[in-house]
């Protein structure tokens, strides 16, 4: 099944530190006067897609850009909370981008792209220059200079933030320049519009179809290529930390065109989520990764003091400092509460798996800010987190001022994506994939605040730098949507819909995504094993069967109507599972995001006798599985064919992973 | 048209531009209302204050300056008028359809009338010129000053035009609309020139409604205390034969 | 918990609309006023109706998505707080709910309780950014800004262009809404170069949009999920004054 059909992952020649450089110095240009012949579509409005947006037509390109949100400054990357890292080395702590680099190629567990990441700590620098020229305002001292902090499981403090509105902010500065293109004419921008489909003219992505969710009309664009900026799939699991809109739809119609669709199964899930209250749950609301820096995460030693917790019998402060477990603490002495998102989460599935947690529901730890505002006071605790602290109130009646956060983990974040080589390009010609939506920079885990850098790395520097070398090979507008493939798409695309429309079954769209996502959440979410995932790709056809025989949406295909909006993205969810199964039963072997219960580390291992890790921690194994799984769609309820990326460290040794 | 015909009309189309209009024509009337209002004050001074202050404003500048300043005024309120019922035009049309659930979280009662207490004031500003400056009723016309016959008694006037309870009533409620207008547009005006921020909006606050409030004293004082009949019923000890025309409160007309 | 729901229906722009009821049974004190209206909606779709359209995205009060007058106010009367944010406790067994869609001309009605806020877009486009391209920006430290400058500048950047200072506002008036924007970047030492050009194209498209104009209320600060102060407002039309005076002599 596995075939060895190699990837070019087209990484330039020389030395890690000079690869980007040299890449520079040798691209191919397109002079001034021949940018504005070609067309560039860019889906996605978001870090990624609004800053590559802003940033082509700034260079002379004709950018059409695309958005589901009623505005390009909803997109999701507006809830990122934490920060951003760059490798500035304002605070004179021993940072660097070689430091930046190892941090983020290690935090993935040894499964990304060295001359990526390389790339990625190199630009971070000057995303940072670029957005204060935006006038985002970063937090700053009295002495007017930027501020930073550290974030996330990193020793030195590199983190520029805003508030705990980072995201937010870096959004809005590229919005800001997206809007100044569109007021220029460089951008015509569609919003409340979704891609259905992608469109590839010998073989070369040329155009997309797309829905005005508006009027319901279905559309053909053209362009001299195209530009996937859509996020991530977290959504399959029916909760996450992710907007109700967010859905892996655009990338999974290109997957059906021919795009390999990579790491699926690395997922990543934040440990600092609010729990669950109950079954009409939309949604999950994370609580920034900040709060670990100076809040401490407990639970019980006990269960039965847990249990008398969950029952209201026991209130947190009560219970004695000697009854307590700062489990974080005790695994990783060093990192402690600070401890990387994949183990934290892990930890606290362990912990409340063991009967200690917390929420009603049993599954829920502590996170205590009572030794922080008895060290630095109120005040400074409500300085730094005070919006937070508003926002859980907000959600949960509690004030966490006196009591302790209740949190869970959560799925947040999706490092896996569409394959892309070192120009962003995936297999098919033409198509460019940024952001979230790829696979290329996190390896099987991300570090916080490298999220929000890798979109605008992506945006603003390096497909602006990349993308020539595929267009000067074009003839700028060779292709219209006069072509037969355009026609053929766009029919495809209404057939979907009318279908959709006819089968006027008895569920709703929601009820499918929630049986869905907890099928998934179950089987493939913070643990996995061989059994539970070959269990879900028995049960994810029978959903997909039923889905298609019994979906009820009401309503008609003309004008706006969110249930067939969402039966679209749910259909797509459902089959995307399947790849995300399949990529999980392959990979045998556990790293970052991906935990299968049958690797683990247990006391007869080497590392755990030398104390260098603990038992039961992610067991990798790097002669079998250092690559990147590249899955080729096959049709509908087939099993994919995988093509690997072999990754080849050159300056980074592989190692066990230790954060003690 | 030149670049600074440009930017006046420019100006006078925009909304901030029309407000700005409505802001510093508001500070003229409220200046105005304040001079009156200390002026009217002299009535309790007696007559012969209050007389020699109405002759002194129909003569200063050899009687020209009282028309330079009625010009002035004149125009900042046709202005202040003209302004506001465009921007309320404008405002309605923003705002096409109502609330089937109609609900004010802050705003207070007096902000959400202005146009309608504008209005009144506008009809009452009418009544009193035609009350006091150019007196229609025969009872005000040509009282002359007991003592010194080139005065108009503008003293008397008053006391006689506050004589008919209905009037007093009807002197009471325009007051009042007033101030109301001018609670919310006294602080109003600084916000729109600007001046308001984190610091001094506290004091902004305060003195519009202070400065509301003691107007409010000081124009309502005098109908009531008269009706009251604290300063007489207006009966002339030596009343003269009517030579000259008519004369009013402090800021009034006089043929000479 | 059960509620009587009043809720605006309207199947298309032009349609006229109307107030229907809707009973909202055994909704759980914990969830939240969208998550109460997605289980009214499973019913509306289980009785073979069409769902009740409105506009939400992230849920967690940042996208600015979400906008339904609550009981006649933007966003519920709850301060600092989006829709996706109002969770039912607040609310009484057996209340009335009267649910709404913002209001004003400027904002088209799409369906029910979706509007079109486009206009807010367009506004940002004629002059809410600074003009600077990617790629020649000088060092992030090259400029030191005053933190209460930089603090200043937050607070109104905090902004998220919900429109429901516009809703609120009787004369739907985008004020607070230009007025932020434009003092997040006339405070910045970056955003000084192009202030004037800023506030007088800004404050020119939001009178084309048929936005109304302030008169000074502070609905607009009472319902902004993201409290900003009414003072952006004092100094738009400060720098407007100036922006005007300076275009006139110079």
């Amino acid at each position: 099944m596995a075939s060895n059909g190699s990837l070019d992952s087209a990484i330039p020649e020389g030395p890690l530190s000079e690869k980007w450089t040299s890449y520079k110095a040798n691209a191919k240009l397109i002079n001034p006067a021949n940018k504005r012949k070609y067309s560039i579509i860019v889906v996605g409005s978001g870090l990624a897609g609004g800053s590559a947006a802003a940033t082509l037509s700034e260079l002379g390109y004709k950018v059409k850009c695309f958005c589901y949100q009623d505005s390009p400054r909803r997109a999701h990357s507006i809830a990122a909370q934490g920060g951003i890292n760059a490798a500035k080395n304002y605070q004179n702590d021993g940072d660097s981008v070689w430091r930046l680099f190892y941090d983020t190629i290690k935090g993935g567990d040894f499964r990304s792209r060295e001359a990526n990441v390389h790339r990625l700590a190199e630009v971070s620098v000057n995303i940072i220059d670029q957005c204060v020229a935006q006038g985002v305002p970063f937090a700053r001292e009295y002495g007017g200079l930027l501020d930073n902090r550290s974030f996330g499981g990193a020793q030195v403090s590199r983190t520029f933030y805003a508030r705990g509105q980072t995201g937010q902010q870096l959004l809005i500065g590229a919005y800001q320049a997206l809007e100044k293109e569109i007021d220029k004419g460089g951008v015509e921008m569609f919003t409340r519009t979704e891609m259905l489909d992608l469109v590839t003219v010998d073989g070369h992505a040329k155009g997309i179809v797309t829905r005005d969710l508006k009027t319901g009309e279905v559309e053909s664009h053209a362009a001299d290529c195209v530009l996937l900026a859509t996020g991530g799939y977290g959504n399959v699991f029916f909760l996450s930390t992710n907007a109700m809109g967010c859905n892996v739809m655009a990338a999974f119609r290109a997957h059906k065109r021919g795009a390999y669709m990579a790491n699926p199964c690395f997922t990543q899930i934040h440990p600092t989520c609010i729990p669950v209250s109950g079954d009409y749950q939309s949604k999950l609301t994370l609580m920034s990764e900040s709060l670990r820096n100076d809040g401490r995460i407990w639970v019980p030693k006990s269960a039965e003091t847990a249990k008398k917790i969950r029952e209201g019998q026991l209130a947190a402060k009560d219970v004695a400092e000697e009854d307590r477990d700062y489990y974080l603490e005790r695994k990783y002495p060093s990192f402690g509460n600070l401890a990387p998102r994949d183990i934290s989460s892990r930890s606290a599935k362990e912990v409340c798996d063991e009967g200690r947690g917390v929420a009603t529901t049993g599954l829920g730890v502590f996170l205590d800010f009572s030794d922080a505002i008895n060290r630095l006071g109120e005040d400074t605790i409500r300085a730094r987190y005070g919006n937070l602290f508003q926002m859980y109130e907000k959600i949960t009646g509690d004030n966490p001022y006196q009591t302790p956060m209740k949190i869970y983990p959560a799925v947040h974040y999706t490092m896996g994506g569409l394959w892309v080589d070192y120009n962003l390009q995936s297999n098919i010609d033409g198509l460019h994939v940024l952001g979230e939506a790829n696979f290329s920079d996190h390896g099987a885990n991300r570090l916080g605040a490298s999220a929000l850098m890798q979109g605008l790395a992506d945006g603003y520097f390096v497909i602006p730098a990349t993308l020539p070398n595929y267009l000067v090979k074009e003839k700028p507008g060779s292709v219209t949507t006069d072509a037969p493939e355009f026609a053929q798409a766009e029919k495809e695309a209404k057939e979907r819909i009318e279908k959709l429309m006819s089968i006027q079954g008895t569920k709703s769209v929601d009820e499918f995504h929630r049986e869905l996502g907890l099928l998934v959440w179950d089987k493939c979410g913070m643990s996995r094993t061989k059994e539970g995932l070959e269990e879900a790709l028995k049960r994810i056809p029978e959903i997909r069967k039923e889905f298609w025989e019994n979906v009820r949406i009401p309503g008609t295909a003309e004008g706006m109507n969110m249930e067939l909006e969402k039966a679209g993205r749910v259909a797509d969810f459902i089959d995307f599972a399947e790849v995300m199964c399949h990529d999980a039963l392959d990979r045998e072997e556990s790293c970052g995001g991906h935990f299968r219960a049958e690797y683990q580390f247990t006391a007869e291992d080497e590392a755990v006798k030398t104390g260098h890790t603990g038992e039961g921690e992610a067991k990798r194994r790097d002669d079998e599985f250092c690559y990147v799984s590249a899955w080729e769609y096959t049709g509908p309820g087939e099993k994919p064919i995988l093509h690997k990326e072999e990754l080849n460290y050159e300056e980074v040794e592989l190692s066990v992973r230790s954060y003690k | 048209m030149n670049a600074l015909g440009t930017a006046l009309l420019q100006f006078w189309k925009s909304s901030i531009g029309k407000k700005l209009i409505v802001a510093v024509t508001g500070i003229l009337l409220v200046g105005f209302l304040v001079a009156h209002m200390v002026g009217n004050m002299l009535v309790y001074q007696g007559q012969e204050d209050l007389n020699k202050y109405a002759y002194f404003l129909h003569h200063f500048l050899h009687g020209w300056g009282i028309w330079l300043f009625r010009l002035g005024l004149i125009g900042a309120f046709a202005l202040h008028i003209v302004a506001t019922i465009a921007l309320t035009r404008q405002n309605k049309e923003a705002r096409n359809t109502r609330y089937a659930h109609e609900e004010t979280v802050q705003a207070p009662r007096s902000s959400r009338i202005m146009i309608w207490s504008g209005l009144t004031v506008l009809g009452f500003v009418i009544f009193h010129i035609l009350h006091f400056t150019i007196p229609v009723h025969p009872d005000l016309q040509g009282l002359k000053d007991p003592n010194d016959a080139k005065m108009v008694d503008v003293y008397t006037m008053v006391v006689r035009g506050f004589q008919n309870p209905l009037v007093v009533l009807f002197y009471i409620v325009a007051i009042s609309l007033l101030c109301s207008h001018l609670m919310h547009g006294i602080s109003s005006l600084f916000q729109t020139l600007g001046l308001r921020s984190e610091k001094t909006r506290l004091l902004i606050k305060r003195v519009g409604v202070g400065l509301a409030l003691v107007l409010w004293l000081g124009f309502i004082s005098i109908p009531v205390v008269v009706v009251m009949g604290a300063l007489g019923d207006g009966s002339q000890e030596k009343p003269k034969p009517a030579m000259s025309a008519p004369a009013s409160s402090s800021l009034d007309v006089t043929k000479s | 918990m059960n509620l009587t729901l009043k809720v605006w229906r309207q199947a298309h722009e032009n349609d006229t609309g109307r107030i229907e009821t809707y009973e909202a049974k055994d909704i759980p004190e914990s969830a939240s006023f969208l998550e109460m209206l997605d289980i009214v909606n499973t019913g509306i779709i289980n009785d073979g109706g069409e769902p009740i359209h409105f506009d939400h995205d992230c849920r967690e009060g940042i996208c600015g998505m979400c906008s339904l007058t609550i009981n006649g106010v933007p966003h519920s009367r709850e301060q600092g707080i989006t829709t996706c944010q109002v969770h039912m406790r607040k609310f009484r067994d057996g209340d009335t709910i009267w649910i709404e869609p913002f209001r004003a001309r400027a904002f088209p009605i799409v369906k029910d309780l979706v509007v079109d806020r486009g206009a807010f877009d367009r506004i940002i486009a004629s002059g809410g950014h600074i003009g600077v391209r990617t790629g020649s920006a000088p060092d992030a430290n090259s400029v030191p800004i005053p933190k209460d400058d930089a603090d200043d500048s937050f607070d109104s950047a905090a902004c998220i262009g919900c429109g429901a200072c516009v809703a609120a506002c009787k004369n739907a008036s985008a004020m607070l809404f230009v007025g932020a924007k434009a003092n997040h970047l006339n405070r910045l030492p970056q955003g000084k170069p192009e202030k004037d050009k800023r506030v007088l194209a800004m404050v020119h498209q939001m009178d084309a949009e048929g936005f109304g104009n302030c008169t000074n209320q502070y609905e607009c600060e009472a319902v902004c999920p993201k409290e900003i102060s009414a003072d952006v407002i004092a100094k738009l039309n400060r720098d407007y004054a100036a922006a005007v005076v300076r275009d006139a002599v110079e």
